[in-house]
C-alpha cells in the first residue's frame, strides 16, 4: 500500500502541505517496502485551471492508494475516487506525524470533498 | 468599420457609449453585446427579436470499448479537461476550450465530439439598428467560444459597434480582434486609471487605433487626462457627472432620447468615427482633442 502526502519537502521530516492541486510535489510512502519517492509537481503551479485533477491524475499514476493532504476540492475528489484512491484529510504539522496518524486509524477518511474549487 | 467599445474598469459607461453611438448613425448599423456574461444593451434598445440560435461547443466523448487507457488525450489537454490513469478518461466538460486536440492525437480513434450546449444569440431589430446579443448559460465558462461566434455573425458590409466586457482577459481579446478602431472608456478617479493603462497596454499589443471618453467628469481628479496628455492619446468626448444621466439610464433611456443637447455629440462622435474609416490613409488615429475637447484633424487641423 502506497500513501501520497502533500509537501514542498524532501523526506519524512518534511511539513504537510495542506494544498493538494498546486503543492510543489509528493512523496509516495511505501508501508510494505517503508520507501519514500519524491514526485515533482511543479508543473501544475502555472496550470490555467485543472490543477487538482492534474494532480490526482499523477499519483494515481505514481502507484497511490491513498492520499494524505489538507484540502481537497470537488474535481481531484471526483477523479481520486474514480481511481479508488482514499483521501484522508489531516492537520498534522510533519509527514511523520501525519504517517503515525495514518498507522494509529486516528485519520478520517473523507467522503466528499472538503472545500470549494479555487478556495 | 468596426469599432470596439472596452474599458479596462467595468461601470464606466461602455454599454451608453454604445447604444448612444448606434442611436445617432445616420446609416444602417450593427450593435454587438459581446459581454455575454451580463449583457445589458437589451436594456436600452426595445424591437423585434427576429432568431434566437443555439450555440453549440464540439466536447469530446469517449468510445471505451476501443479506449486503452493510454493517456495520450489528458497529456495533451492544456486546460486539464481529461484525466488518465489506466482506463478510460474522466472527463470535464466544464473545463473544456473545444481545440479537438484530444480526438486528434487518440491513435484509436476513441474520441468522438458531442454538441453541447453553451449559450444562445438573439437578432433583434430595432428601427435601423441590427442588435446581437450574446447569452452565456449559466455555469459555462467558455465565453470565447460564444464571442467568436457572436462576431462569425456580423455582416461586414454594415459598420458595427461592439459592446466588449470589461477588463483585458480573453473574452475582451476576442472582441477587440479585427476591428478597426477601440473607445477606451474611463472616469477620472484612480481605479479608472489603473485600469485604463491595462487596456491600454492591451489595444497597443493588438496593435488597434484607439481614443479615450471620460465618462463622469468632475468626480476624480485630472490624473486621466495627465496620462492620456502625456502618452499622446485623444480624449474624444467628456461625459459629465450628471444625475440626470443616472436618472435616465435607471429607467432604461438612452442619453440622447432624454437629452437633445447630447445629440449633436454623440453625432460628431460617429460621424468622426466612421468617415475618417472612409479615407484609405486616414484612419482614427489622427484624431486628437484639444484643450476645449473639441475633435481636430491633426493633418489639415480641422474641428471635425
Amino acid at each position: 500500500m502506497k500513501i501520497a502526502f502533500t509537501t514542498s519537502g524532501k523526506d519524512m521530516e518534511a511539513t504537510l502541505d495542506p494544498r493538494f492541486g498546486r503543492v510543489a510535489g509528493f512523496i509516495v510512502y511505501d508501508l510494505e517496502t517503508l520507501e519514500t519517492k519524491l514526485i515533482d509537481n511543479s508543473q501544475n503551479s502555472g496550470a490555467v485551471q485543472g490543477a487538482g485533477i492534474n494532480a490526482a491524475e499523477t499519483i494515481i499514476r505514481a502507484g497511490a492508494n491513498c492520499l494524505v493532504t489538507g484540502n481537497c476540492g470537488p474535481k481531484a475528489f471526483r477523479v481520486l475516487q474514480a481511481a479508488g484512491v482514499k483521501v484522508y484529510s489531516s492537520e498534522a504539522q510533519s509527514l511523520t506525524d501525519a504517517l503515525d496518524a495514518f498507522r494509529s486509524g486516528t485519520l478520517v477518511e473523507m467522503n466528499t470533498a472538503n472545500v470549494k474549487g479555487h478556495w | 468599420m468596426k469599432i470596439a467599445i472596452a474599458s479596462g474598469k467595468g461601470g464606466t459607461g461602455k454599454t451608453t457609449i454604445a447604444v448612444n453611438l448606434a442611436k445617432n448613425l445616420a446609416q444602417q448599423v450593427q450593435l454587438v453585446d459581446c459581454d455575454v456574461e451580463e449583457p445589458n444593451c437589451h436594456l436600452f434598445l426595445h424591437g423585434d427579436k427576429t432568431e434566437t440560435e443555439v450555440v453549440n461547443l464540439p466536447m469530446p466523448e469517449i468510445i471505451t470499448s476501443r479506449c486503452d487507457g493510454c493517456g495520450e488525450c489528458s497529456d495533451f489537454c492544456e486546460f486539464n479537461a481529461l484525466a488518465t490513469f489506466g482506463g478510460p478518461p474522466v472527463i470535464f466538460p466544464e473545463l473544456c476550450h473545444a481545440c479537438g486536440g484530444c480526438r486528434i492525437v487518440c491513435t484509436r480513434k476513441a474520441i468522438v465530439e458531442v454538441d453541447k450546449r453553451i449559450g444562445i444569440i438573439d437578432s433583434i431589430n430595432v428601427d435601423k439598428i441590427t442588435f446581437l446579443q450574446g447569452v452565456l448559460d449559466i455555469g459555462v465558462q467558455s465565453a470565447v467560444a460564444l464571442v467568436d461566434k457572436l462576431k462569425q455573425k456580423n455582416d461586414p458590409s454594415i459598420h458595427t459597434i461592439f459592446d466588449a466586457p470589461p477588463g483585458t482577459s480573453c473574452p475582451v481579446v476576442a472582441t477587440l480582434q479585427g476591428v478597426d478602431y477601440v473607445l477606451l472608456v474611463t472616469e477620472p478617479t484612480p481605479f479608472g486609471l489603473n485600469d485604463l493603462k491595462l487596456a491600454v497596454l492591451l489595444v497597443r499589443e493588438l496593435k488597434i487605433p484607439f481614443g479615450v471618453i471620460v465618462n463622469r467628469m468632475g468626480i476624480g481628479d485630472r490624473r486621466v487626462h495627465e496620462f492620456c496628455e502625456k502618452d499622446a492619446i485623444p480624449i474624444l468626448m467628456e461625459i459629465p457627472d450628471d444625475r440626470r444621466i443616472a436618472e435616465a439610464y435607471s429607467k432604461g433611456h438612452s442619453i440622447v432620447d432624454v437629452f437633445p443637447e447630447y445629440q449633436n455629440r454623440f453625432k460628431e462622435l460617429s460621424d468622426s468615427l466612421f468617415k475618417n474609416s472612409d479615407k484609405k490613409n486616414g484612419g482614427n488615429s489622427v484624431l486628437r482633442s484639444n484643450k476645449s475637447g473639441d475633435l481636430y484633424n491633426i493633418k489639415d487641423q480641422s474641428i471635425v
